[in-house]
């Protein structure tokens, strides 16, 4: 049987004066075998003190970003055989700080995700009925909707390590998500948020969030064109 | 472990974030202080995995009504639902479906704009004449789309969030709910949330079986909780095992590719659903499909190399279609099964989904305790959701009808709760208040013994898994109850390892595996007794429905002890709200 070699990066704040990296040899034990499955088979038959986040284990509830050889991605929908490296190092996600081992606190990250008001603002009153909308419409709700809040995104970006205020792009694709939805009323009240000098003018446009993103989205291309619906007010 | 204690004061506490304990928190928010507590950042309830659709009958694409759907369900539930409760959420279902819409969530359209709507297994026009479009859906991520909305929705109404904070024991005084102990994930610190009502969410127990659809959280905690201190786990025997889980994982395909028109084939690329089910075929009710496909299999017409599953086609309506109706869908065959859906059949097989009975309530959400005798209810506390059951699954649920119960019964649970927080005091504490609780979690943090999660879940996993699944007998069922028995005694000789005070996952599991061993013997018990085939319940030995004797909800109590079950009986409410009754008739499609 294949193994793989895993080093992990460990930090318990209740022992550790700092951070250090354990090695672990995982089997694959069968074809497709998972990231996710590896963090289990060493938790579960190697090392139990080891902890990381896992939930759903298919890609939508967003508990288990994790970082692989540099890389920001989901352990659960992740194949080790598709890493192609017989040596994986195994960071929590980076620019967040870290509780302990993979787990970081991800506080800042949702609150931060709050303040853009992530629901529909209505002004007039609501029909009896559905509030209709046209599929194209609904469409341009997709590749917006979809998030899942695991914050790969944001953990990836150089503006978000640099600046702590900084709202990232994970905030401003869900910004994006209501301001385009015909049902919302909203963009007046969001868009002052969006413009302060943490929001949108801080992304260099280097396209980190939209490499690291497990749904692949593209957050770029919300604060894009964020930044444009910005500049047309002013004219 | 420190015995130091947090106090929270709080209108409405609800444990369990997914759909119906956050719609629960966004209604009491508007009118009281509410807290929730979570296992897991509200966002990431198991909710978030539901995907086909959410029932209601608009009759946006086709006729509809919502007695069509009441009939549908009680069927559906081979007539051990209680039909005021079937009743009270098909009637609701329209007017949730728009409050859901208006508050943002990002329903698929048909061309003139409204929502639109697919067909579903087991909902039907006319009383089971044909198929009728009745799941509202967006995509294939509809129970996504509809938890970050809630999420979004309660964070808008002020709702005090405490994620990552696991429950440790249901708080009474003299008979009264007034609260709940909390352990803090995060920092080891526990919490005491003293509160005039609580509202129960915790969600499934389907992890307790080895091939499952469920998120690792999904290990029945709020059961366990909720028998510890008297209440009963009702139906407790009836599982659905959901027809088209990825073979191998368990992970779902949903159903929702049967209503975009996908069939089930067997080794021979027959679409054998059309024998079983001869009008409706492969959009007949889950316990059905299952035990088809389970009997094609037996019968030597499975496919692969130990022709031990078979095929879910869907590539003949179009690579576009498929992009644009099932996306996740094609995600998840991809990772899971290494099959591109738009061209190969997906290989299937049967997963355990979804635990239909639950804590009793009425349709008020209110949580009874009960036996043939009568009823009583138990004040101040109310139960929504999968971890509940005002009984609108009975024996078997129908696709689209769980995100429509915890829609209905969250938002009622939270008016309830608000109205009866409104209406009393806060009862205090007694003076060693989350004793129990406390007792519990040291015991495992201290926990110095020989056995491990892995060994002991993989154990436990695997017994249910053969004897407690889609085929049944008394043989394998006592079997089965004896080894939980042996598993139950090394809980007593177990090692915890880790001995952090921080996101201590080897202690949560361990909390989590004593909640399971604790289900797993509860419905195993049901099970043995129940000596009759019903829904999910199916028995080699008794494979016929006998309504003389079984036409009655299962009460499983615990002993005083608080270990061995105690099986006790309820009457099913027969009678509707306004409705006349659906007598129990022979369920064929």
């Amino acid at each position: 049987m294949k193994t793989v070699t895993f080093e992990v990066f460990r930090y318990d704040p209740d022992k550790d004066k700092e951070a250090y990296y354990d090695t672990f040899q995982v089997e694959l034990r069968r074809p497709g075998y998972l990231l996710l499955d590896a963090l289990n088979q060493i938790k579960w038959e190697l090392d139990p003190t080891f902890t990381y986040r896992r939930s759903c284990r298919e890609g939508v509830c967003g508990s288990d970003g994790i970082n692989v050889n540099g890389v920001n991605m989901l352990s659960c929908m992740t194949k080790v055989e598709d890493l192609g490296s017989d040596h994986l190092v195994i960071q929590p996600l980076p620019g967040m700080n870290v509780m302990r081992d993979l787990v970081t606190d991800v506080d800042d990250f949702f609150n931060k995700f709050i303040t853009v008001k992530p629901y529909i603002i209505r002004k007039s009153p609501n029909p009896d009925k559905e509030i209709y909308q046209s599929p194209e419409d609904r469409k341009l709700l997709d590749g917006l909707y979809e998030c899942i809040l695991c914050g790969c995104c944001s953990s990836s970006c150089p503006s978000f390590w640099a600046d702590k205020k900084y709202l990232g792009p994970n905030a401003f694709l869900r910004a994006w998500r209501y301001i385009v939805d015909s049902r919302d009323e909203g963009a007046e009240e969001r868009l002052p948020i969006l413009n302060d000098k943490h929001g949108v003018w801080r992304c260099h446009t280097i396209y980190n969030c939209v490499e690291a993103c497990p749904k692949e989205l593209n957050p770029t291309d919300a604060i894009v064109k964020i930044r444009k619906m910005l500049l047309d007010q002013q004219i | 472990m420190s015995v130091k204690i947090e106090y929270h004061k709080f209108d409405v506490v609800v444990v369990g974030a997914g759909g119906a304990g956050l719609n629960a928190a966004q209604v009491a928010s508007q009118y009281c202080k509410t807290a929730v507590v979570s296992e897991v950042y509200p966002t990431r309830s198991h909710t978030i995995s539901a995907q086909g659709g959410i029932s209601a009958a608009l009759g946006n694409l086709e006729e509809d009504h919502w007695h069509w759907h009441m009939f549908d369900t009680v069927k559906g539930s081979d007539y051990l639902a209680d039909q005021d409760s079937c009743e009270y959420m098909t009637r609701l279902a329209p007017e949730m479906i728009i409050a859901l819409e208006h508050i943002g969530l990002p329903f698929s359209r048909t061309p003139e704009g409204k929502i639109a709507q697919r067909p579903f297994g087991g909902h039907t026009a006319e009383f089971g004449k044909r198929a009728v479009k009745r799941a509202c859906y967006a995509a294939d991520r509809t129970g996504h789309a509809m938890l970050k909305t809630l999420y979004e929705k309660s964070v808008d109404q002020g709702t005090h969030f405490y994620s990552e904070f696991y429950a440790l024991e249901l708080l009474m005084n003299e008979g009264q709910v007034n609260g709940v102990l909390c352990y803090d994930i995060q920092n080891g610190e526990l919490h005491i949330f003293n509160a005039k009502a609580v509202v129960f969410a915790t969600g499934g127990n389907c992890r307790v079986f080895q091939t499952n659809s469920n998120a690792h959280i999904n290990t029945g905690d709020g059961l366990a909780l909720a028998m510890r201190k008297g209440c009963s786990w009702s139906d407790a025997e009836f599982f659905q095992f959901h027809p088209t889980g990825i073979y191998g994982a368990g992970n779902l395909i949903t159903e929702g590719v049967r209503g975009e028109g996908g069939i089930l084939l067997n080794a021979q690329g027959e679409r054998f659903m059309e024998r079983y089910a001869p009008t409706i075929k492969d959009l007949a009710p889950r316990d059905i499909v299952s035990r088809s496909m389970a009997l094609e299999v037996l019968e030597g017409r499975g496919v692969g190399p130990n022709k031990d599953h078979v095929l879910l086609k869907i590539d003949h309506i179009g690579a576009e279609n498929i992009m644009e109706k099932l996306p996740g869908i094609h995600e998840l065959s991809l990772v899971f099964a290494g099959v591109d859906c738009t061209k190969e059949p997906i290989p299937v097989n049967p997963t355990a989904h979804y635990q239909n009975g639950g804590i009793p309530t009425n349709y008020h959400t209110q949580v009874i305790k009960g036996n043939m005798d009568g009823e009583e209810y138990v004040p101040g506390l109310f139960a929504a959701g999968e971890c509940a059951s005002a009984s609108v699954h009975g024996a078997n649920r129908l696709g689209t009808n769980s995100l429509l119960d915890l829609v209905v019964f969250g938002r009622t649970a939270g008016e309830q709760a608000a109205k009866y927080a409104a209406e009393n005091s806060l009862v205090g504490l007694v003076d060693n208040a989350g004793s129990e609780g406390v007792a519990n979690i040291n015991k495992y943090a201290n926990a110095n013994g020989k056995h491990t999660f892995g060994e002991i879940w993989g154990e436990l996993t695997d017994v249910m898994q053969k004897k407690m699944s889609v085929f049944r007998t008394e043989e394998l069922m006592t079997e089965c109850y004896a080894t939980l028995n042996e598993l139950e005694a090394k809980m007593d000789d177990y090692k915890v390892n880790d001995k952090s005070s921080v996101y201590n996952l080897d202690l949560i599991e361990a909390l989590e595996l004593n909640n399971m061993i604790l289900v797993a013997k509860a419905c195993t018990s049901a099970a043995i007794l129940r000596k009759e085939s019903r829904g999910g319940h199916f028995r080699d030995d008794y494979p016929d429905r006998d309504d003389a004797n079984f036409l009655k909800h299962t009460e499983v109590y615990l002993e005083e002890d608080l270990k061995t079950p105690r099986v006790d009986y309820r009457n099913v409410r027969q009678k509707p709200i306004s409705v006349e009754t659906f007598p129990p008739k022979p369920r064929v499609y």
